[in-house]
């Protein structure tokens, strides 16, 4: 039993911190814009790809470099020549926007890359167990994520607190028009934060490929999920994105490793059911079947009774 | 206010045939068209269409007319097909009697009870908020659905037989072509049905509150109420889609009530316009076309279709049907013969522009696709070897050429653009 917890904690937050790189991204060029980001798991997507491409050439480890900075143009790009585009149309159609870039980028994908999953490994030097407990290893590889997402969140909130570029944005997030007008250069921020939030997408796609597959669904697979942290940890709050990753990547390795199910709680108190009731699907529900339903509902409720989330000030 | 009021006015008056013209217009096209286009995959095609005018004129119901943006429309409209293939089981079964042309109901009914259930909680606003706890809902349903294998028939779904019903003069929807005529009587109706609404008080103040949701509250409408009513309508009309899938294809599958179809929905409904009520139709017949005519010639048809929606999203967020009303000024003053020759003159090279883009993308999907060692392919009846130089030349001749005319034909047809809309000399028509 405790080797299970162990290992499922520790893959809990290898998830969640993966799913923190996204989220982190995605609630700041929301608090910025207004606008949720459909394409931000595309992004995560690209660099994953593009980190494929460039490992047939150079190898792994200049991938991790050049593929998030090549993401990060083109999700500038798109906020540039896109996103202001559209903004004159209004939320709703930003959001359509980015809805169907997300359409785009997927089809895109299948038209360079095809259908099929490629293979992205983890570089050779990554490939061997770090410690083994309880006779059950844990890869080498995995520890890296780790270590690249626990880098990357304190870079980030160095950054964002300690620097006078980080003054600059969270003064341009909640006064866009005063920042402007004491000489800064407002569009340029959003769109540098775009950009960045774009490569910490495309770096989470980086690392990500080798350990969850590169194809062409991975964008759809983690999508909504990144959408459910940002809405539940509170729109805008990096704070509230960083808890809500690890509940969520927690909620879903932890439902995945105990594998209790309905009938069981019914026989702690001796209730018998038919089996072939019109329900009989309830009474043998279990824990790993409803795991990838947990999020949404987590997000519907926390949407219903809380909407502004669990650590956001404003609703909207 | 003043300009529902001349509406309401100029339509009383209005003669007969303006009127009712377009509604018998729409009756008569329904019964002709199968007459004039019969083949099977035509009468497929149809079908389709109808199932999907109705379903995306219920989205619009939401997004066009009520400001709501779904991203879980596909719920009812899949949870209604699968009341209805229960439905239908049961008549074959006789647990019930029932006429089959029936079924739609049932399937409107369930998606009415889940837009309540939704509704109750989820129209409390409308933007981000309402747009994601549909995707969650949306999300919710769908995964759910694999899991509760007694309703959902997990995923190979749960299919049905709808020649089981009782025979009522001799229409036992053996053909596929009175399955047709049961559609678009049900279409009929329903787009009637939705018009008038959209017509009525309510459908008004769902406008109003979609424009600006506090004047509308502080009119003394609750705006929860009128995006409740809105909503549940539109599941309703969703469900009765739903129910004619069902009985169209008489399976019903995980794939009708997922993220894709709800994706789809708003694919179609925002090309073809969602600012008039017409636009959905549009958008619905267009993409069917699109996607069954265009998926028979080509693999990468979704991709085409991605990008058309990315270009309308940023440039003609209006749609399709929003370029067509853009001509009827110029149409009412008369002008719109001086639009024709700078369109051709635009229109060409275009045609050569994209022709030159298209044909290099299928020839890179081809060379990738295609099994080893064959380098043969054929476009518009052309055929030709891709692993040659001389096809990549030509379609980078014309995606050049014809790019470099489109643009030196633009400040022409801008003219004439501007010349076919300006004002009457009297002034007459320039605000329209």
């Amino acid at each position: 039993m405790f080797e299970l917890l162990f290992f499922s904690l520790l893959n809990g937050i290898v998830t969640g911190l993966l799913l923190f790189m996204l989220a982190s991204g995605l609630t700041l060029i929301f608090s910025m814009m207004g606008v949720l980001n459909f394409a931000h798991a595309s992004f995560y997507m690209l660099g994953a790809y593009f980190a494929y491409t460039i490992s047939l050439y150079v190898g792994f480890w200049p991938g991790l470099i050049i593929a998030p900075i090549l993401v990060g143009l083109f999700g500038a790009l798109v906020e540039r020549y896109g996103l202001r585009y559209v903004h004159r149309w209004g939320h709703v159609a930003e959001l359509i926007f980015t809805f169907g870039l997300a359409f785009l980028i997927e089809e895109v994908v299948q038209f360079i890359w095809g259908k099929d999953t490629k293979a992205y490994h983890e570089p050779e030097i990554l490939q061997f167990a770090l410690f083994t407990v309880f006779g059950q290893d844990f890869p080498a590889y995995k520890a890296f994520m780790l270590l690249i997402s626990i880098g990357i969140f304190i870079m980030l909130l160095m950054i964002l607190t300690r620097s006078r570029v980080g003054l600059i944005i969270q003064a341009a997030i909640t006064k866009p028009n005063m920042t402007a007008m004491l000489g800064h250069n407002v569009p340029l921020v959003f769109m540098g934060v775009f950009g960045v939030g774009s490569a910490l997408a495309g770096l989470a796609g980086v690392i990500a490929g080798p350990a969850l597959g590169t194809f062409p669904g991975m964008a759809v697979v983690l999508g909504s999920i990144v959408f459910v942290i940002v809405v539940v940890g509170g729109l805008g709050s990096l704070g509230g994105a960083f808890v809500a990753s690890l509940i969520i990547g927690l909620l879903q390795t932890f439902a995945i490793a105990l594998d209790y199910s309905v009938s069981d709680l019914l026989a702690v108190f001796s209730i018998t059911t038919e089996a072939d009731s019109a329900l009989r699907d309830l009474w043998t529900l279990s824990l790993p079947q409803v795991a990838p339903i947990l999020p949404y509902l987590l997000l519907v409720l926390i949407l219903i009774f809380r909407p502004t989330g669990l650590f956001g000030k404003r609703e909207t | 206010m003043s300009e529902i009021a001349n509406t309401q006015t100029g339509e009383i008056s209005a003669p007969f045939a303006k009127r009712f013209g377009p509604w018998i217009f729409l009756a008569v096209a329904l019964i002709v068209l199968p007459l004039i286009f019969s083949s099977n995959i035509a009468v497929y095609t149809m079908n389709l269409m109808g199932i999907f005018i109705i379903f995306a004129l219920s989205y619009n119901m939401l997004l066009g007319q009520g400001g709501m943006l779904s991203f879980g429309h596909a719920v009812y409209f899949g949870l209604g097909g699968f009341m209805s293939v229960h439905f239908m089981n049961y008549i074959e079964y006789e647990v019930v009697v029932l006429p089959m042309f029936m079924l739609p109901i049932f399937g409107g009914i369930i998606g009415l009870v889940f837009a309540i259930i939704v509704g109750s909680f989820s129209t409390r606003r409308a933007g981000t908020v309402f747009a994601m706890i549909s995707l969650g809902i949306g999300e919710l349903i769908a995964a759910s659905s694999l899991i509760f294998v007694a309703f959902f028939g997990g995923e190979e779904g749960v299919s049905g037989d709808r020649t089981m019903g009782p025979v009522i003069m001799d229409v036992d929807f053996a053909q596929d072509i009175e399955v047709y005529y049961l559609i678009a009587a049900w279409a009929f109706v329903t787009i009637a049905l939705m018009y008038l609404f959209s017509r009525t008080p309510m459908g008004r103040m769902a406008n109003a509150v979609r424009d600006n949701d506090e004047r509308a509250e502080f009119i003394g409408y609750s705006q929860r109420k009128v995006r409740f009513i809105s909503f549940c309508a539109s599941g309703f009309f969703a469900g009765i889609a739903g129910g004619l899938f069902a009985i169209n294809f008489e399976i019903v599958t995980e794939e009708n009530l997922n993220a894709l179809t709800s994706g789809v929905v708003l694919l179609m409904t925002y090309i073809g316009g969602v600012g008039f009520f017409i636009g959905p139709i549009v958008g619905a017949v267009v993409f069917t076309l699109l996607q069954t005519v265009l998926s028979n010639h080509t693999e990468i048809w979704q991709l085409y279709v991605g990008v058309m929606f990315v270009l309308t999203v940023m440039y003609v967020p209006q749609g399709l049907t929003g370029i067509m009303a853009m001509h009827i000024p110029a149409y009412r003053m008369k002008r719109l013969s001086g639009l024709v020759v700078p369109y051709i003159k635009a229109g060409i090279p275009t045609i050569l522009m994209l022709s030159g883009i298209v044909s290099f993308l299928e020839m890179v999907h081809h060379v990738r696709a295609a099994a080893l060692g064959e380098t043969m392919m054929s476009l518009i009846g052309i055929e030709f070897d891709t692993h040659t130089v001389m096809p990549w030349v030509i379609s980078g001749v014309l995606a050049v050429v014809g790019g470099y005319l489109t643009k030196s034909q633009m400040p022409q047809l801008r003219e004439a653009w501007e010349q076919a809309n300006a004002p009457l000399d009297s002034g007459e028509g320039a605000s329209s």
